[in-house]
């Protein structure tokens, strides 16, 4: 008998499969190929620093997208979360020197806690009043930064000194079979390891009974409440998890960049991060990677190559009519407003689209 | 006992400033179910435009007010007209983050055109200050009060007595009745837009007619009337003036007392008085102390 057609699907197990199809298996290896190779290419260290960046706003992205995108409740918080994680690395890995996968843990379940304090709001608020209860959570989270001097050090910032290293294996100062990696080529390797970890984590979660309570809540809670979802418990639940994958992200940030500010917490981050969701693609992990190496990426593009695009101030004094932050800002915005009203599944959504051009090729019209 | 009138007469004046934000909001949420996060915007942008009109222009300080209310209004109305009406039947997450990226745009605009400097705006009020039982008034301030009190009586009669105001009432009730009677919804919510982003001109242009000046983070205080408008009740016009008026004082109050009473709680911490009542309102009551409770029917 004939084997089915590779597109085939006959039966649930099939339809869950992670890597399905030979083309996706084909993708795996590429990326896992990619991911392997690219530091010994790239050796140059904005371009490596740019794809570490990208690497961290992915983790955070996916938690983002968690909440968001498969649970529907919207958060503008999540930049709260994220200084948190930075901030519990400085403690813990820094001052008490605990070692990479204990600091990376307890700032994952620093957030968690943090997290599950929002439940009762979750509870009782949807929507809107949600959404406005988490930007207060901005500037309260701002508040403490300022003033908590003995955990943040206050206006003026904290070092973050923790190490990397799992065993013998230390990722700032990487060398295998006598090859010796710098720091960044290391931290590359790190960052998208638990990125693929992240993705691996969110994805698997989305494929289960709770994955399925999360969009069952997000589509219409009520009626999934009438066929035996606990609702409540799972939007506090995607709350903590969402915080926890934050936080992680705001630790590895903290770690990488070896010292945090209160100004890096602010409402334009959680704005960014939602740019990022937007524009990759909400309710899906892809989207989430292809939105962070989209998204994350610019900022340091354009202060990179701030002096070739026209129109921009480099510093105080020179001419041009807008600041670099302030072009940031402004292409946030736009990105946000032109792929919601154009593109609102983002660029997951057009891979989607080629995709099923191709799958369905001579019929796809 | 002066000091906690002066206090309180602070309060006042910077509640007003919030009530006319917050009164935008809730136009634009009742008629449309949108929380406009670019209201702040809409304020700077309204507030430099009348700094364009009363200093450059060298218009009159009233005249200048009613023309940044005016351009205000259309580009509020323009922005409805070209993105939100595209969103209709959209999730309400969709739409509140197409505001903010109007925001987000917006922003970057103001600070392109007029710069970051600290602006004087030509204004009849100046500094002068007015003394009455050991309370001294700015007149500033009590021309912001007196402005937002005939702002906000002109609302609900308006509101109350005309038939746009009856549309707008019909809209936000039931949108697909009010349709069926004949009522034209795009109008209502480009007047709504219109109304909002007025209203947050006129808060803007009191704003920076005082001693601080203009300068770019003058939108900021839309965000503190978030607290505001959620302590009133979203749906509430009522509310939006009882919350900005209730926030203005807390935060006067705090601000006043800080030394004496909040010293443990570090500096500035009457910015984040707002959102700690906020959240404590919300715990108890959550559609705030206006507001209608959303009932949820099988």
């Amino acid at each position: 008998m004939p084997k089915p057609h590779r597109n085939l699907v006959r039966d649930y197990a099939q339809d869950l499969r992670l890597f399905g199809s030979p083309m996706s298996k084909l993708g795996l290896v590429l990326m896992i190929a990619a991911f392997l190779v690219l530091p010994t290419v790239v050796q140059d260290d904005f371009w490596l620093s740019v794809l570490i960046y990208a690497g961290i706003t992915a983790v955070g992205a996916i938690g983002l997208n968690l909440l968001t995108g498969y649970c529907g409740q919207i958060s503008l918080g999540h930049a709260f979360f994220i200084g948190a994680g930075a901030y519990v690395t400085a403690k813990a890995g820094g001052d008490f020197g605990l070692p990479f996968p204990l600091w990376l843990l307890a700032a994952a379940a620093g957030g968690a806690v943090l997290g599950g304090l929002i439940g009762p709001f979750t509870l009782r608020l949807r929507g809107h009043y949600l959404a406005i209860v988490t930007l207060g959570l901005v500037f309260l989270g701002e508040h403490l930064w300022r003033n908590l001097d003995d955990f943040t050090g206050g206006n003026s910032g904290t070092s973050v000194d923790a190490d990397v290293a799992i065993g013998p294996v230390n990722f700032a100062d990487l060398s295998i079979f006598g090859e010796s990696y710098s720091r960044n080529q290391g931290w590359f390797w790190l960052v998208w390891t638990l990125v693929g970890l992240v993705a691996l984590l969110v994805k698997n979660l989305a494929r289960t009974r709770p994955g399925r309570a999360l969009q069952a809540v997000r589509d219409r809670d009520q009626a999934a409440e009438v066929i035996g979802v606990r609702a409540g418990r799972y939007k506090i639940g995607a709350f903590m998890t969402s915080s926890a994958i934050a936080s992680t992200a705001g630790a590895l940030f903290g770690s990488y960049q070896q010292f945090v500010s209160p100004d890096e917490w602010n409402l334009l981050l959680s704005i960014q991060y939602i740019a990022v969701i937007i524009v990759g693609g909400l309710g899906t992990v892809f989207g989430s990677v292809l939105g962070a190496l989209f998204v994350g990426a610019l900022p340091a593009l354009i202060d990179r190559y701030s002096d070739v695009i026209p129109g921009v101030r480099t510093s105080v004094g020179d001419s041009g009519f807008i600041s670099v932050f302030a072009l940031n800002q402004a292409i946030f915005g736009l990105l946000i407003v032109l792929f919601l009203v154009l593109e609102p599944r983002g660029l997951a959504g057009i891979w989607l689209r080629i995709k099923t051009y191709f799958k369905t090729w001579p019929f796809s019209y | 006992m002066t000091t906690f009138l002066q206090n309180c007469f602070a309060g006042l004046a910077l509640g007003s400033t919030y009530a006319l934000v917050a009164l935008g909001f809730v136009v634009i949420y009742k008629s449309t179910g949108v929380i406009n996060f670019a209201q702040g915007g809409l304020l700077a942008l309204g507030a430099y435009l009348g700094y364009t009109f009363s200093t450059n222009l060298a218009i009159a300080f009233g005249v200048a007010i009613l023309l940044a209310c005016a351009s205000a209004a259309l580009v509020g109305a323009g922005f409805e007209r070209i993105v939100l009406r595209r969103m209709v039947g959209q999730p309400p997450f969709a739409v509140i983050m197409i505001t903010i990226g109007l925001l987000f745009v917006l922003e970057p605009l103001i600070t392109a055109i007029w710069g970051f400097d600290n602006l004087q705006v030509t204004n009849p009020w100046n500094i002068r200050t007015v003394e009455a039982g050991g309370i001294v008034f700015g007149v500033r301030d009590l021309w912001t009060i007196g402005l937002t009190a005939a702002v906000v009586v002109a609302f609900f009669l308006f509101f109350r007595y005309t038939s746009l105001g009856l549309a707008m009432r019909a809209t936000a009730f039931d949108p697909e009745a009010a349709l069926a009677q004949g009522i034209s919804a795009r109008r209502v919510y480009a007047v709504s837009w219109a109304i909002a982003s007025a209203l947050a001109a006129l808060a803007g242009i009191t704003m920076a007619a005082g001693p601080g000046g203009l300068t770019p983070s003058i939108g900021f205080i839309a965000l503190a009337a978030f607290p505001a408008m959620i302590l009133g009740g979203l749906d509430s016009p009522a509310g939006a003036v009882l919350g900005g008026i209730v926030i203005g004082l807390a935060e006067a109050l705090t601000r006043g007392y800080q030394d004496q009473l909040f010293s443990w709680a570090g500096d500035n911490v009457s910015i984040i008085v707002p959102y700690l009542l906020m959240i404590v309102i919300l715990l108890i009551r959550p559609y705030g102390l206006l507001g209608t409770k959303d009932v949820r029917r099988i």
